[in-house]
């Protein structure tokens, strides 16, 4: 294991300067998550335009650098993004975190690949996953309108 | 056996971390076992083996005689004034779950008040919450001060006519906070209120004296007193575990069963139905003898000394904010890092063999409190050393350097 796998340039950027940190007016989506273990809270907001196109995201929360990071790189990603590229790019980074050596998306460019490769050091740290997950999750849940808080200890 | 180089003892520091020397700094959250604990367990289920308390074989009469022992050297050890006082439990959580449950059953009723602490663990918390629902109890808090410490006064100032128990902590596993429970004990007692004291965290470090305290119910985890898992022990006082109506129904704890009705066994045998953890409770009987070879005096004093050198060397670190700084300290040192996230620091520090415990510690009540989502806590051990501190300094300057590179 080595730490810099882990705590990468990107990373440590992203956790210490999250990109898209706020709440913004006029949001139509949004939903809450939290890792009750550690207690990590995440709070996704989306504008969704009549075309299902994410017009704008932002985030609040606390967390780790892990979390923060990641809610930071997935809103800049996102933006812009219709439903159906949302729902590819969440299932291929939480495949990637999961099991893929990579990722398969031709949605992105080389350049936000490599961000998004910066959060595959969580892969040795079995404790960290749901940190780098967390935010996902909840976008999920916010695009889907679920009622109620994701909580990364009732994920199936 | 010396404190000096007690580390010999326990097995698990033969092993690498990362290719680093553990350095186990979680004992608040459980601690390690010495050989001569889990050699008991092995050789219990090698050569010694039965069930307990009911067969009359050769092996389950001397089963039966280990697993007694130990409720007798449990009863020496804290100066109970009867064995029948100590009841095994599958842990603390169980032993307060088992008071707040029968307790509330018979004694409680709507409007009722239970008062608790800010500093409680959540294992002496949410068992009494189930109580609002069923009988309609509330449940008041006394208020942490700025130390992380809790007062006599802001206790007294809880207390109302309705206050019907007082259930509070020994010592912080936060703030380290040890609580006057003596004294507190005395108030509670003055005004008939019973007291039911959790010492998860003061039964390992501190020398208890039940008769002394004179509390009603003490709540105590064997894993974290170089125990089993899976074990924990209640002692209450006689009169309550005579009165109180059983915990849970089954095999061992009956007198007379028939379809009409059933009688309720002796003490101690009343409150532990079923099989109990007999391996586990025949092995704490070592970690008590371990404790007491030592002395628990000895052990106090070694940790008092390495939690004053912990805080003298964090308190030098400009990074570091150490959380609680209670009157009457024992040996858990918490703390943030400015711009680090409790999280990360645990993970940098377990990649040099530094085992440390991030998040709210199950007191999500005293977090909210202090306004932190999570703190880092550091806590000793027997076993710790005070090089073991200063590794805990150095892999927190890497945090630092990691993060502000």
């Amino acid at each position: 294991m080595d730490l810099k796998d882990l705590y990468q340039e990107i990373i440590l950027d992203h956790g210490k300067n999250p990109r898209n940190l706020g709440k913004f007016e006029n949001f139509n989506k949004d939903a809450k998550g939290h890792n009750p273990l550690c207690g990590d809270k995440v709070h996704v907001y989306l504008k969704v335009d009549e075309n299902k196109k994410i017009s704008d995201i932002k985030f609040e929360g606390h967390g780790c650098a892990i979390s923060m990071a990641s809610a930071s790189i997935m809103t800049e990603l996102m933006k812009d993004k219709d439903q159906k590229e949302v729902n590819e790019l969440i299932e291929d980074f939480l495949k990637m975190i999961k099991d893929n050596p990579d990722l398969k998306s031709n949605l992105i460019n080389e350049d936000d690949k490599t961000k998004l490769m910066s959060l595959s050091g969580v892969k040795k740290y079995p404790m960290r996953v749901k940190c780098a997950t967390l935010p996902w999750h909840t976008l999920i849940s916010a695009m889907t309108n679920k009622p109620g808080e994701v909580n990364t200890e009732k994920d199936d | 056996m010396n404190i000096k180089d007690i580390k010999k003892e326990f097995p698990i520091f033969d092993n690498k971390v990362h290719n680093n020397d553990l350095v186990y700094l979680d004992s608040a959250n459980s601690s390690q076992k010495p050989k001569v604990v889990v050699d008991r367990i092995y050789d219990f289920y090698t050569k010694e083996f039965s069930n307990v308390g009911r067969s009359v074989h050769y092996l389950a009469v001397a089963a039966t005689n280990l697993y007694e022992n130990t409720r007798v050297l449990v009863q020496k050890y804290i100066n109970a004034k009867d064995p029948n006082e100590i009841v095994f439990t599958k842990g603390a959580t169980e032993a307060i779950n088992l008071v707040a449950n029968t307790f509330g059953q018979k004694y409680l009723k709507e409007g009722d008040e239970i008062l608790i602490t800010e500093l409680e663990h959540h294992s002496n918390y949410v068992p009494w919450h189930y109580l609002r629902k069923s009988k309609g109890v509330k449940i008041n808090f006394a208020d942490v001060d700025e130390n992380g410490d809790i007062s006599i006064e802001s206790i007294e100032k809880k207390i109302t006519p309705k206050t019907k128990i007082l259930a509070i902590t020994h010592l912080s596993n936060v703030t380290g906070a040890i609580l006057p429970i003596k004294e507190i004990i005395q108030l509670a007692h003055s005004k008939n209120i019973p007291v039911l004291v959790d010492g998860c965290q003061g039964a390992p470090h501190l020398k208890l004296d039940m008769q002394d305290l004179d509390c009603d119910f003490y709540a105590i985890s064997c894993h974290k007193m170089y125990g089993p898992t899976g074990l924990g022990v209640l002692y209450a006082k006689k009169k309550w575990l005579e009165e109180l109506p059983p915990y849970q129904g089954g095999g061992g704890m009956i007198g007379e069963v028939k379809k009409e009705g059933i009688t309720f066994g002796d003490l101690p045998n009343k409150y532990e139905a079923g099989t109990m953890a007999t391996a586990q409770v025949i092995a704490f009987g070592e970690s008590i003898n371990f404790i007491n070879k030592l002395g628990i005096e000895k052990i106090e004093e070694h940790e008092r000394e390495l939690t004053k050198y912990g805080e003298e060397i964090l308190r030098k670190n400009n990074s570091v904010k150490l959380i609680g700084s209670p009157k009457n300290k024992g040996s858990v040192l918490s703390f943030t890092l400015d711009g680090v996230h409790p999280h990360d620091i645990a993970t940098i520090l377990d990649e040099d063999g530094v085992a440390i415990r991030a998040g709210h510690h199950c007191c999500q009540i005293l977090h909210e409190k202090l306004g932190l989502a999570a703190t880092a806590r550091a806590s000793l051990g027997v076993y710790n050393t005070k090089d073991d501190l200063d590794q805990l300094n150095s892999s927190i300057n890497k945090c630092i350097k990691i993060f502000n590179s």
